[in-house]
């Protein structure tokens, strides 16, 4: 879990309390250098980061174009319109593409981290099991994850072309880049492609973590293959694996290079809310562009509580394991 | 035997996933145009048409690769320079409040880069920072340094800090032992944050875009995606594939070489 709190006692750490100097003044020091390397990351992130929430939401209240005043005037540039932007969002006549783009980003996120785990997890298996090739096999699975995005989604175009390779690969005829249904299976295939390997990688790890003499004991105790994964293997790479999947489930809300590229921009069938958020900006609508990143905003970090909330997936936790362990080790 | 032949099998399947579609691109990249839509898995004729094609005149690529190059250059050298001081805190010193900057930091490296860009595009119009470096450097900022700094952390901690007291027992003070006993030691996992870094600044899209409508100032993986073909309609797939082989092959060469260390860095910071 994200826990915000101090749970381990601050206090100076025992290697610094043994520390003939003062210990009050020790702590003190150590503070105010804590504090000075600290704050220029957090000037930064409060620059690019921090600034832009605020005055995104700030924008979003805000209309621009023509209106008229309480006298009848024509007034031009940005007016105050209050709560105009999100109401309009939520029920206006706009509002269909709203739950359009809202629809596609969570059908993605679910369907693409789905795929993505299971073939991931099975990737990381054989990748364990493997008895010769591993080097082969860990140089191509960085292949995927090292191509930007939006190359990938030039190639997956190319790839699903009417006349492309993947038409005469499968026999068939079908407009995949066209709209519809296989415009948004073309995105999940080549999100899938992109990143299942990603997800392997961070499984491999854990899994390489397990003792060896956990899966003897269970073999030992008459657990076959698949019950010792179930029971076994599962369990015990469930904290890498959450971590991953909550990464990826952000990264997948968040999409826009991939549909932008291989399907285009203002297409029905795979706008998701970046998307939509950024074609009002480029078409000069900031107060409802911001509007619209606004309720992503929202949206993924209620997402990213629930997950955690629900799941516990640890995120900092290893940070706190550490500096315990490290106080441990040096009393 | 049947587990080996499975494992074998498995093998061979991971790796045609992984390089299918890369190799795909690269043979296209090498047919000729006339030969474009062929199927066939190896090219009838091989050709480097598209790969001059890509840095003829029309499309200005040379540029964009060295757009590319000076915006992830920048971005990596800042978050570095302001990152690792961060992480060095963070691994290290013990102090209230560390667990709500980890969980910080979490939290900016999952914030939608769209949120950030719709204020960021109105401040730039009116500053006249469009089509300028900065404006693609800064927003860059916003998703690099995080990851840099989380992935900086997870190196520090695994330091053997105990030699930099042993250092100071010895008679160094604090700032000499963190020179000569910490930084060379730092040093691998500040070059892999440095990789990692510049991958994905190099890689970004959304901010690029949208920063920069003058053709001298696309990125690389704008500019691919903007190619135009003899006629409006015509995408000119063999060049796109060229050019993106162009791309990503000293991408995957530099990728290769350090593997070990990338590896490590992923599992080790759990971040894109």
């Amino acid at each position: 879990m994200i826990i915000m709190t101090d749970d381990a006692p601050s206090a100076p750490a025992p290697a610094e309390a043994d520390a003939p100097r003062g210990t009050t003044k020790d702590v003190q020091g150590t503070r105010r250098l804590a504090a000075l390397l600290l704050s220029p990351t957090l000037l930064v992130l409060a620059l690019v980061i921090g600034y832009p929430v605020l005055a995104g939401f700030r924008e979003s209240l805000y209309a621009r174009g023509q209106g008229l005043d309480a006298d009848g005037f024509v007034v031009e540039g940005e007016r105050f319109a209050g709560l105009d932007n999100y109401t309009s969002i939520f029920g206006g006549d706009r509002s269909d593409a709203f739950w359009n783009a809202l629809s596609n980003t969570t059908f993605f996120t679910f369907t693409t981290v789905v795929l993505e785990t299971g073939i991931g997890v099975g990737m990381a298996l054989i990748m364990h099991q493997a008895f010769r090739g591993r080097a082969l096999v860990r140089a191509s699975i960085l292949v995927p994850w090292a191509i930007p995005t939006a190359i990938s989604g030039l190639l997956w175009r190319w790839i699903f072309q009417a006349d492309g390779v993947a038409n005469a690969v499968l026999g068939r005829e079908i407009l995949w880049t066209a709209g519809g249904f296989p415009a948004k299976a073309a995105v999940i295939i080549a999100e899938v492609w992109k990143t299942s390997p990603f997800i392997g990688l961070l499984v491999l790890a854990g899994l390489q973590m397990i003792p060896r003499e956990v899966h003897e004991a269970a073999r030992v105790d008459g657990a076959g293959p698949l019950q010792r994964f179930w029971w076994v293997t599962l369990p015990l790479v469930r904290p890498a694996l959450l971590v991953a999947v909550l990464f990826r489930m952000l990264d997948v809300l968040r999409m826009f290079d991939l549909p932008a590229v291989l399907v285009g921009v203002n297409q029905r069938s795979v706008e998701t809310l970046t998307m939509l958020a950024w074609s009002e900006a480029s078409d000069l609508r900031y107060g409802s562009a911001a509007a619209y990143a606004t309720v992503l905003f929202l949206y993924i970090a209620l997402i990213a509580y629930l997950f955690v909330k629900l799941l516990g997936a640890d995120i900092i936790g290893e940070a706190r394991k550490a500096s315990a362990r490290r106080a441990k080790a040096v009393a | 035997m049947a587990r080996r032949v499975l494992s074998v099998v498995g093998v061979v399947a991971v790796v045609a996933y992984c390089l299918a579609p890369f190799y795909w691109m690269v043979v296209s990249a090498f047919r000729r145009p006339q030969d474009q839509f062929d199927d066939s898995p190896v090219p009838s004729r091989w050709s480097t048409e598209n790969l001059t094609a890509v840095f003829s005149g029309g499309n200005g690529f040379g540029r964009a690769l060295l757009n590319s190059l000076v915006v992830a250059g920048c971005t990596t050298a800042l978050t570095l320079l302001i990152g690792t001081s961060t992480a060095y805190a963070l691994a290290r010193l013990d102090f209230r409040f560390k667990n709500a900057v980890l969980g910080l930091v979490v939290a900016a490296s999952m914030f939608p880069g769209i949120s950030q860009l719709v204020p960021l595009l109105k401040l730039f119009t009116d500053l006249n920072w469009i089509n300028s470096y900065q404006a693609m450097v800064l927003p860059s900022l916003g998703f690099a340094l995080p990851l840099s700094v989380w992935l900086l952390t997870a190196f520090f901690r695994q330091l053997p800090f105990e030699l930099e007291q042993a250092a100071m027992v010895d008679g160094c003070t604090r700032g000499q032992a963190f020179r000569k006993i910490i930084v060379p030691l730092a040093a691998p996992g500040v070059f892999t944050t440095a990789i990692l870094t510049f991958i994905a600044t190099w890689n970004e899209f959304l901010i690029a875009l949208s920063m920069v409508n003058r053709k001298e100032m696309q990125t690389a993986t704008v500019a691919i995606s903007k190619f135009t073909g003899v006629s409006g309609f015509d995408q000119p797939f063999g060049t796109q594939m060229a050019a993106g082989v162009v791309v990503t092959v000293p991408l995957i060469a530099v990728v290769l070489v350090f593997q070990r260390r990338i590896v490590a860095g992923l599992t080790a910071g759990g971040v894109k």
